[in-house]
């Protein structure tokens, strides 16, 4: 019987979620394992219903192609998680407007804020991450993914690890660590669906049949490992039962705020960059249709990166009780690390060299663009933030908030999108997409919707820092801090609108995907700018 | 470059390429984590640091579940108008305990590392239920449920003892007397000299209004009416903590 192992485990799982809600120590633990258990259950009935007592031999696939069953899920669920991430970010922007939006316990900001923030890097882009390394490795190595049905686990194990991630926000269950709120429980469960992952991808580079390992492969590889490293330390915490959800990290203070930011940091250089830029230097040279532009540059880009990256965290840390040597140490690395920040730019903006006219044809290749573009730019705002005097201004303000989502919904966003039209024809077998004037609209929305967020965010976060520090000339504060919030007000709000372009423009991508994947195909006119044929001679 | 044409060796050999990934982002953390741990400066000795009390701590628990972290620092930096505004800057001392520390990373509202002493129990409670109804230019939600929620107080010993597994100086005392210690802190009739004994400062009696029953918005309330008073700044030698 096809499954019958996987079923059975399963159907085990689920009864020892039911005995963790019976013997619960806490009541969110229960409530947590009752939701564990109605998910393994209903993925047990899914899995007998699909399941065929037909001989094995008759079933077995064909095991010489590659395996992009799970990439096709992958990306299915990375637009799932993109637009209900955005989604959720754009309703936790309204509560900040609009605070009687908040809908309490389980809606309050303090526990959506979270959500979002999970559902957008780990849920979207890890999503987006896994899909795409799978394809590139299987493309670059020429060989099928190891492990067989390893990368399915791998796939249904990280979808699993979002759900209990997500609801146990919902239910109040967090370590309230930024980018590290699972609890203990569930750190452990992703821990053991990382090494899959890390098991499967490095399998199938050591089978490969090329001789080189391709530099997007460098990139993944360095993404896997590290974040296996940083994952697992951070996370280090006693549980006060094991039937319960609370624990206590193993550091304190000032050496669990720099373990944490340690992590949080490179959740961005490792999870949002170093992947992300394996997804650049394969999907790029694709879709242009040229090759890397500098073999040489993406060696000192990748060493350099990787090794640069590690050193910037205390820098979120300026002016704490952190030790000054070490503020000094991440402020001064932070600006080392604008050079291979854009050495890597370069590398990927002039892959488009000789085919610079595609970003007037090809919306695919116009994403990309913009997405290294505001790669470079946040990429040259951060060190600017991570300087010391520009710090005490901006820390603790909206300023932060812009610079992150000038990188996430400009870099990973688009560089995603723009990876996702790219397989979507090619793993479905379809010709084209079903309209390439959707992609243009999904295009102008998403890069005006980050326009009006970064800028509104920006001036929003100078003005909050600079009323916070005011003083009129008899040396009085002139501002409180209630004043400074209401100050706010009129950026939330346009903060909200572009964020909800942004939305608009996924759900026309994911409407646009899905009539893809059906086989529909849009007559439209095609897009102008388009070169005239050629003429032959007369 | 001859140096780039040696990566042919490392780019052709996985293993080669995982270890040598592994050892180049170690080095960062190594340089900069490991010496917190060993340096002595790094922490100064302060008079006044105690752990929390059970009370307390389960307060904490409620500031964590509900991620206030996401709107609060708990983090004064030493600027004049930081200091003006919320009280003296933040010591290392004083997150000692705090596993974890929730120093936080944005002011969507105040910093609340000295918030502790300077509003009543009822202004707090109100807050919480109804924040526009004392700060009118507020964005926080409502907490309201709060009031209504019996404080888990059967637990509170297990919390205790995980904390004591990773280095917060709980004694076997404390331990025992936990659960007692967490209803006594919070009721006015209650004998509160042993609570006073093994937590000093620690702040007494009803916090919610109600003295009937014990809610999490007693914990919450005692937890944010201690931030920051531990330490005594009138005493406090700054010179002291340079080495």
């Amino acid at each position: 019987m096809k499954y019958a192992m996987e079923t059975i485990l399963l159907a085990l799982a689920a009864f020892a979620a039911l005995l963790g809600a019976a013997f619960a120590k806490d009541s969110q633990f229960g409530a947590h394992m009752w939701v564990l258990f109605f998910v393994l259950t209903a993925s047990v009935i899914v899995l007998m219903r699909t399941s065929s007592y037909a001989p094995v031999d008759i079933l077995a696939e064909d095991k010489s192609a590659y395996m992009d069953g799970p990439i096709r899920y992958g990306v299915i669920a990375t637009v799932f998680w993109g637009v209900t991430g955005f989604l959720v970010g754009v309703i936790v922007a309204a509560q900040l407007a609009f605070p009687d939006l908040n809908i309490e316990p389980w809606l309050n900001f303090g526990r959506l804020r979270p959500l979002h923030t999970s559902a957008v890097i780990f849920a979207f882009g890890g999503n987006a991450l896994i899909a795409t390394s799978f394809y590139v490795v299987q493309r670059t190595s020429r060989a099928r993914l190891f492990g067989g049905n390893l990368a399915w686990y791998v796939f249904w194990g990280y979808q699993l690890f979002i759900v209990m991630a997500a609801t146990g926000y919902l239910l109040g269950i967090t370590q309230s660590r930024e980018y590290a709120e699972p609890e203990w429980y569930v750190d452990i469960f992703l821990t053991v669906v990382w090494v899959a992952y890390l098991i499967v991808f490095l399998g199938t580079i050591l089978n490969r049949k090329e001789p080189h390992i391709y530099v997007a492969n460098w990139f993944y590889l360095a993404f896997i490992v590290t974040i296996a490293m940083l994952h697992i330390v951070n996370n280090l915490a006693v549980p006060a039962s094991f039937l319960g959800s609370k624990s206590y990290s193993l550091f304190s203070g000032v050496q669990d705020a720099l373990t944490q930011w340690w992590y949080g940091h490179n959740a961005v250089g490792f999870f949002l960059t170093a992947g992300f830029l394996g997804m650049m230097y394969y999907f790029v040279p694709k879709q242009a249709e040229r090759p890397v532009y500098s073999y040489r540059l993406s060696i000192i880009h990748f060493w350099s990166l990787i090794f640069l990256y590690i050193w910037a965290g205390p820098h979120h840390l300026h002016y704490t009780a952190l030790p000054d040597w070490a503020q000094t140490l991440g402020m001064v690395f932070s600006i080392m690390l604008w050079m291979p920040s854009w050495g890597g730019m370069i590398n990927g903006l002039m892959t488009l060299s000789g085919a610079w006219d595609k970003i007037r044809t090809d919306p695919i290749i116009r994403m990309m663009v913009v997405a290294i573009a505001f790669y470079g730019m946040s990429t040259f705002e951060g060190p600017m933030m991570s300087i010391k005097a520009v710090n005490s201004l901006s820390h603790y303000t909206e300023w932060t908030i812009g610079h992150v989502h000038s990188g996430a919904l400009g870099w990973n966003g688009m560089i995603t999108f723009g990876a996702i039209y790219f397989l979507v024809p090619r793993l479905w077998g379809r010709e084209r997409l079903y309209s390439m004037r959707l992609v243009t609209w999904h295009f102008w929305l998403a890069t005006l919707g980050i326009v009006v967020y970064a800028a509104v965010m920006w001036v929003a976060g100078i003005s909050q820092g600079l009323m916070w520090r005011e003083y009129d000339e008899q040396g009085f504060l002139v501002y409180s801090f209630a004043e400074s919030v209401a100050a706010m007000v009129p950026y939330y709000i346009v903060r909200t609108i572009g964020g909800l372009m942004f939305l608009a423009g996924a759900l026309v991508m994911a409407w646009n995907v899905y009539m893809t994947i059906r086989g529909h195909v849009r007559q439209e006119e095609p897009l102008p700018g388009a070169a005239p044929a050629l003429q032959p001679a007369q | 470059m001859a140096l780039l044409d040696k990566h042919k060796t490392i780019e052709k050999n996985a293993t080669l390429l995982l270890v040598g990934t592994l050892l180049v982002v170690s080095i960062g953390g190594l340089v900069q984590i490991t010496p917190l741990f060993y340096l002595e400066n790094t922490i100064e000795k302060v008079e006044g640091m105690r752990p929390y009390s059970p009370l307390e701590l389960a307060g904490r628990n409620i500031y964590i579940r509900e991620g206030c972290y996401t709107c609060h620092s708990q983090m004064i930096r030493p600027f004049r108008d930081e200091v003006e505004r919320y009280g003296h800057y933040s010591l290392a001392a004083e997150s000692m305990y705090d596993h974890p520390f929730q120093w936080g990373s944005k002011r969507t509202g105040p910093d609340l590392a000295r918030v502790g002493d300077r509003y009543s129990n009822e202004w707090h409670v109100q807050h919480l239920i109804e924040p526009r109804s004392v700060v009118p230019e507020s964005v926080m939600p409502s907490y309201a449920f709060l009031k209504e929620t019996p404080l888990a107080v059967n637990t509170i010993s297990y919390d205790l003892t995980a904390n004591r597994r990773v280095g917060v100086p709980y004694s076997d005392e404390m331990i025992a007397s936990a659960e007692a210690d967490i209803k006594a802190q919070a009721d006015p009739n209650a004998d509160t000299s042993g609570v006073l004994a093994r937590y000093p400062k620690a702040k007494l009696g009803d916090f919610d209004g109600n003295p009937a029953a014990l809610t999490e918005m007693d914990a919450l309330v005692a937890y944010l009416q201690m931030l920051g008073t531990l330490v005594d700044f009138s005493t406090y030698d700054a010179a002291a903590g340079y080495r």
